[in-house]
């Protein structure tokens, strides 16, 4: 498999004065690949992220999608983001607009495709999802769980070669995060390349193809899900462990 | 209370009423354009037109309509710029109401959570179309009060247009007084016809507002 | 005229007169905050009362008030009663009555509005501790009403001084009144003193109101919760 996103030597910072959140990542996602990022909060996963979507200027280093830049001052990021599918923690759905509406906006106004086109894939989508009753009602009216398996559809209906998922189930109640790491789960075995950053450890294991974990902006350790989370090669990655099978235990 | 001196004038104050009702509209159109311009700079953080907007929006809330009307129709032909009466009035109630306008349509703008503008760039609109699909029509529902409030606010400050010689409701009660000494009926009308442009106005302005309270989109059937 | 007669405005004592004005028109917006505040506290705990008589009396007061434009009450306060009752009233009584009327109105419904925005928990969880509802009202409740209270009535002030400039409209000597003397009295001396006497009387009125509008601003962001 061919790579598809390609990160080097990655660096940013907030402001001149303040520590570095990314120090240097380089990466590379393939095709068809699940990459699981996890590691402490505020270790720039979620930073790197909202960088490989050109939500957060970056000060050094590139990041390019197949073959085209994304770290160019001319990057067209209006065609970019098209191709990059990105799900946020905060429930992120056009509050003014019914479920169909806010799938439907972007490729009516961005990709200036035809209603009677799309709507028969936003309505099979809706119905992978288990969500095509809800198509009427407002965001408002939903629980977390399924605005986030709509904002899922929303990004899907772009058709995106990759998609970014920035732990969107940490602000769900516990019995709505199964419904919705379903969904990822599903895209997964359906060959979509997909970047992860999540907090759900039993989640990672069971989705990823490879596990990178970050701590203080770097890439510390990065391997197959199983050898990782049964041996982890870093003194760091061994107390970030402790801690969630310490919560697990609990 | 002299009935027939009430019929006999009732139509100097209906005339009088157009007029106020006719600048007013002028004015509150012009300052809600000027609003939401200026709400735009301030939102985007435009370098420099930004303090220029600044300025003005300080200046124009720390000063009252009359003083600003003074100026507009007695200082400034001083200078060589001469404009009539009804100008005058509409300038100065846009310099008024534009601030009030931009400060609604602004904080209905940052009410708004970053991550609705963040989602939609990531799907690829453009700036243009987040403002115009995402941003507008929410901060347009927000701000419906405190809009509303501004109408009222501006329709009431009308009432020192007189100073600039104009025959609004004001100099109107005021003329009959003066002329007749029929003070309790002149008053009387007055209070009638502000009543009867802004009551209506206020109550649809709280008819609005309930209903964005408790509805806001969707869930309509909870109230 | 190379000055546009802005001569006029430090000759002899006018800009004093100027000043002396502009105090004029603070007394009275001061005066009338003060008493609308003290009026206001009562009108708005007489607001909250459940009773629906005393509910529709503070209801129509309230709507009527704020429906009014200002200069309106003026009028009939200045020109109304005297002819109805026979009551003469100077134009600076009229102006502290009528202010005082519209601020009780819009001070109580901000203290109502303070009152009944302190969530019920917060007495519950003050008597679950075993405090008193004496000690509830002085320590908890009173200060959390106050903090929303002072940049309102701080900012109500502003607005009251900017009304104050209604009341050359009954023929009260105060700024834009001393003002209009001035460029009367300069009229041929200096034709064109009506551009910078009203431009100064402009940036009185900022000078006064700006500061105290800062303050409100300030005060506002640092209580907010």
């Amino acid at each position: 498999m061919k790579d598809l996103l390609t990160i080097q030597d990655l660096f940013k910072q907030y402001n001149k004065n303040s520590d570095p959140v990314l120090k240097g990542i380089s990466l590379t996602v393939k095709e068809g690949e699940v990459v699981v990022v996890i590691g402490p909060s505020g270790c720039g996963k979620s930073t790197l992220l909202r960088c490989i979507n050109g939500l957060e200027p970056v000060q050094n280093g590139s990041i390019s999608l197949d073959t085209q830049v994304l770290t160019d001052k001319t990057t067209d990021w209006q065609s970019i983001r098209q191709k990059i599918g990105m799900v946020f923690q905060s429930y992120d759905l056009f509050p003014h607009m019914t479920v169909l509406d806010n799938i439907l906006l972007g490729p009516l106004k961005v990709q200036k495709r035809k209603k009677q086109d799309i709507i028969p894939e936003a309505e099979a989508l809706l119905t992978r999802v288990g969500l095509l009753d809800k198509k009427d009602s407002y965001p408002r009216e939903l629980s977390g769980g399924q605005k986030q398996r709509v904002a899922i559809v929303r990004a899907l209906m772009m058709k995106p070669e990759i998609m970014l998922f920035d732990e969107v189930t940490a602000a769900l109640d516990p019995e709505m995060v199964r419904e919705v790491l379903d969904v990822i789960m599903e895209l997964a075995k359906g060959g979509m390349t997909m970047m992860i950053v999540t907090h759900e450890m039993q989640f990672a294991k069971a989705v990823a193809d490879r596990i990178l974990f970050m701590d203080h902006g770097e890439i510390v350790e990065s391997g197959d899900p199983e050898s990782f989370f049964t041996n982890p090669q870093t003194e760091r990655a061994k107390q970030f462990l402790n801690i969630f099978s310490y919560e697990s235990t609990q | 209370m002299n009935l027939e001196f009430i019929q006999k004038y009732a139509n100097l104050y209906v005339h009088a009423a157009g007029l106020t009702l006719r600048l007013a509209l002028i004015g509150i159109l012009l300052s809600i354009l000027v609003g939401f311009l200026c709400s735009l700079v301030q939102y985007y953080k435009i370098p420099v037109l930004r303090k220029i907007i600044g300025a003005y929006i300080e200046l124009s809330r720390n000063t009252p309509l009359v003083v600003q009307l003074f100026f507009l129709y007695f200082g400034l032909p001083k200078l060589g710029i001469r404009i009539s009466s009804e100008t005058c009035a509409i300038i100065g109630l846009t310099f008024l109401g534009g601030s009030y306008m931009s400060e609604a349509f602004r904080s209905g703008l940052e009410s708004i959570d970053k991550i609705q503008t963040e989602s939609a760039l990531s799907l690829g609109f453009s700036r243009f179309q987040v403002m115009r699909y995402i941003l507008l029509p929410q901060a347009v529902a927000i701000s419906v009060p405190a809009f509303a409030a501004n109408v009222i606010f501006l329709i009431k400050e009308t009432s020192v247009f007189s100073i600039v010689a104009l025959a609004d409701l004001m100099y109107v009660a005021k003329d009959l007084m003066g002329l007749y000494h029929k003070t309790t009926e002149s008053l009387f009308m007055l209070v009638i016809g502000y009543l009867v442009i802004l009551l209506p106005i206020s109550i649809l302005a709280t008819l609005l507002e309930r209903r964005l309270r408790y509805a806001g989109f969707g869930n309509q059937s909870t109230i | 005229m190379q000055d546009l007669g802005i001569r006029v405005l430090f000759e002899g004592n006018n800009f004093a007169r100027l000043m002396g004005g502009l105090g004029i028109t603070i007394q009275i917006s001061l005066l009338s905050v003060l008493l609308s505040i003290v009026l206001g506290v009562l009108f708005g705990v007489f607001m909250t009362l459940k009773n629906p008589v005393t509910r529709a009396i503070s209801r129509v007061y309230l709507d009527f008030i704020r429906i009014m434009p200002q200069l309106v009450l003026l009028f009939i306060v200045y020109f109304g009663l005297t002819r109805m009752f026979g009551i003469n009233l100077s134009g600076e009584v009229s102006a502290v009555i009528v202010f005082v009327l519209w601020g009780t109105a819009e001070m109580g419904d901000l203290v109502r509005g303070a009152l009944i925005s302190i969530p019920i928990h917060q007495y519950e969880s003050s008597y679950a501790l075993g405090i008193s509802k004496k000690q509830t009202y002085l320590y908890i409740i009173i200060p959390q009403t106050l903090r929303r209270l002072i940049p309102l009535a701080i900012n109500l002030t502003t607005r009251m001084i900017k009304t104050t400039s209604l009341i050359v409209l009954i023929g009260v000597v105060e700024v834009l009144k001393v003002g209009q003397q001035i460029i009367e009295a300069n009229r041929y001396t200096a034709p064109d003193a009506a551009l910078w006497i009203y431009g100064t009387i402009f940036f009185l009125y900022f000078l006064t109101c700006w500061p105290i509008s800062k303050l409100a601003g300030y005060l506002e962001k640092k209580w907010k919760n």
